[in-house]
């Protein structure tokens, strides 16, 4: 990989906000353009690390195909599960259209 | 104080009679009324009221429950789930939350008739090094009040080194256990992964967190952690390897030991009176027979990007559920550093930088490992600085995400699972404490708490508390 400086574009920025889903004001997005452009030439330091062939890690556990029985227990009450919620109708959770 | 007692000490005074669960919580809220106002450390006090009615039945029902936390006040960080006592991770966006069920490590404590004082103040989501990252207000160092008390789990950290709880349960991904504890003066142990449940912790990072007790001493760690530890069915990567009995050989000989100090350790960038301190806590283990040896660990420079690429990807996957349809409060609430760790993890996983940064950091992990894989079969411990600089100036690191993230640069092996402790090691000349941490293989808990008790009967730094809490 080569060493030239990653710059995030602002496009990027919107991009990546967007997939976040975080509505960000045009501030926010000048301001992590920089701070996120400034920690991604932090992190790319890992570039230097040779990590051909290398396997990834993604757990260290040594634990693989954890299993239990699929037994019936009981589980929380309609109530207590609704109970936090902001916008409840007839004991479901209502959420905002998606579909025009 | 009673305050100033070990849980052991504590134990056996309530055995005995000689004072009661009563006694000791209300010295927990005279010491809270005096210095919390200054330090911050709580989000949800309990009701005082409320608190001494169940350490009147403790006291009444003694004589059925032998758990040596029996009665004994505590304070939680505000990432465990308690059923019934609000939960907000330090935001906003779950400022109203009240949870349904309870995390495995609360329920034990539950289950011991441990007696919850409080839910304490901390970096949002676990997102810091200084528990300033909150939406509750920073909490302030009862050394020096100018100062941070270190993050994330930094309001237990404060309340601990204050005496307003015997003891407190963090969580550490990157240092959060350590990290206050080293600039609070407390004794803070981050586990192997796996050895204590997760379940009903709030994720930040679900492969590197870890649950784990702070205290004022070793010896109260080791018990703690006797009653947390263990497989839990609701947490899959818990491990099901046996609970040891953690305090029965912390005086064991360590004669014939070998510590390693990786020289990348002390040197440049970090603070010299930190290094003099910790190489005079090495004098201390030679004299138990411990053999030092200088050891190498060139991969160390890259534990910060290898931690914060995976963290913030794992994060922004774990925030993904905030969407305050079921619970909690909508995304616009995240604070600048929140959003901004959503941001950088989700970059690292998008279409066109997966391979870039997160599998590349996922290939580093590995070589991490084995980075600390071949450091240890060289030594038996590693002993290193829990930070490079004492406790920072209040402002100083949220204002400078990338400080704020260098400050992990000794805490983050959390990728690699192994675990940790860190141990007050004395004062820089400005009287704030410093930290040095010892850590070992995978399991390797008995030995570091050994260690560390051997440390804590020959010095007294431990047993100071800060000027405030005079």
């Amino acid at each position: 990989m080569g060493k030239t400086k990653t710059i995030l574009s602002l496009e990027e920025v919107k991009h990546v906000a967007k997939l976040a889903k975080l509505g960000l004001s045009a501030d926010d997005i000048n301001n992590f353009q920089k701070q996120l452009t400034a920690i991604v030439e932090l992190v790319s330091k890992l570039k230097e690390v040779d990590t051909k062939d290398i396997e990834p890690t993604s757990q260290v556990t040594g634990l693989e195909n954890v299993f239990r029985q699929d037994t019936i227990k009981p589980s929380l009450s309609q109530k207590e599960v609704l109970a936090n919620a902001p916008r409840i109708h007839k004991g479901y959770f209502v959420v905002d259209a998606i579909f025009e | 104080m009673l305050l100033d007692l070990s849980i052991v000490q504590l134990s056996e005074g309530l055995k005995a009679k000689k004072f009661s669960s009563e006694d000791i919580v209300k010295e927990c809220y005279k010491n809270i009324e005096r210095f919390n106002p200054t330090v911050n450390a709580f989000i949800t006090l309990l009701d005082k009221e409320d608190v001494l009615r169940i350490a009147r039945e403790r006291d009444k029902n003694r004589e059925n429950n032998n758990s040596i936390l029996y009665g004994l006040p505590y304070v939680i960080k505000d990432s465990y789930n308690t059923k019934g006592i609000k939960t907000t991770a330090a935001s906003n966006v779950l400022g109203n939350y009240i949870p349904p069920y309870s995390a495995t490590v609360y329920q034990r404590l539950v289950d011991a008739g441990a007696i919850l004082i409080g839910k304490t103040n901390m970096d949002a989501w676990g997102h810091g090094a200084s528990s300033e990252n909150t939406d509750f207000g920073p909490v302030k160092n009862p050394w020096d009040q100018s100062r941070v008390a270190g993050g994330s789990s930094g309001g237990n950290a404060a309340a601990i080194t204050a005496r307003m709880a015997v003891f407190g349960i963090g969580e550490d991904t990157g240092g959060s256990i350590r990290n206050p504890s080293g600039w609070c003066n407390i004794t803070g142990l981050k586990v192997t992964y796996g050895r204590v449940s997760r379940y009903g912790c709030i994720a930040y990072v679900s492969s590197f967190d870890t649950m784990g007790p702070m205290a004022k001493t070793v010896e109260d760690c080791s018990h703690i952690l006797r009653v947390i530890a263990g497989h839990d069915p609701h947490d899959a990567t818990s491990s099901p390897k046996e609970v040891p009995d953690y305090s029965k050989d912390l005086k064991k000989q360590l004669d014939g030991l070998v510590l390693g100090m990786p020289k990348e350790c002390y040197g440049e960038g970090v603070d010299p009176q930190i290094i003099n301190l910790i190489k005079n806590a090495a004098k201390e283990y030679e004299k138990f027979g411990i053999k030092i040896k200088e050891i190498s660990m060139p991969m160390l420079s890259y534990g910060v990007p290898v931690y914060y690429l995976i963290g913030t990807s794992e994060t922004s996957t774990n925030l993904a559920r905030y969407d305050g349809v079921r619970f909690g409060q909508g995304r616009e609430k995240f604070t600048k550093e929140t959003m901004r760790r959503i941001m950088l993890g989700t970059y690292a996983l998008s279409a066109g930088y997966y391979d870039a940064y997160y599998k590349k950091a996922q290939q580093g992990r590995t070589l991490f490992i084995k980075e600390y894989q071949k450091a240890l079969s060289e030594c038996d411990l590693i002993l290193m600085p829990v930070e490079p600089m004492a406790a920072t100036k209040i402002g100083e690191l949220i204002n400078n995400p990338i400080q704020n993230m260098l400050a992990d640069i000794f805490t983050c092996q959390t990728p690699v699972g192994v675990p940790s402790l860190a141990v007050p090691c004395g004062f820089t000349k400005e009287n704030l404490p410093i930290g040095m941490q010892i850590i070992g293989k995978m399991f390797a808990e008995p030995l570091l708490l050994q260690l560390g008790y051997a440390y804590q009967q020959v010095t007294n730094w431990h047993k100071k508390r800060p000027k405030l809490a005079e």
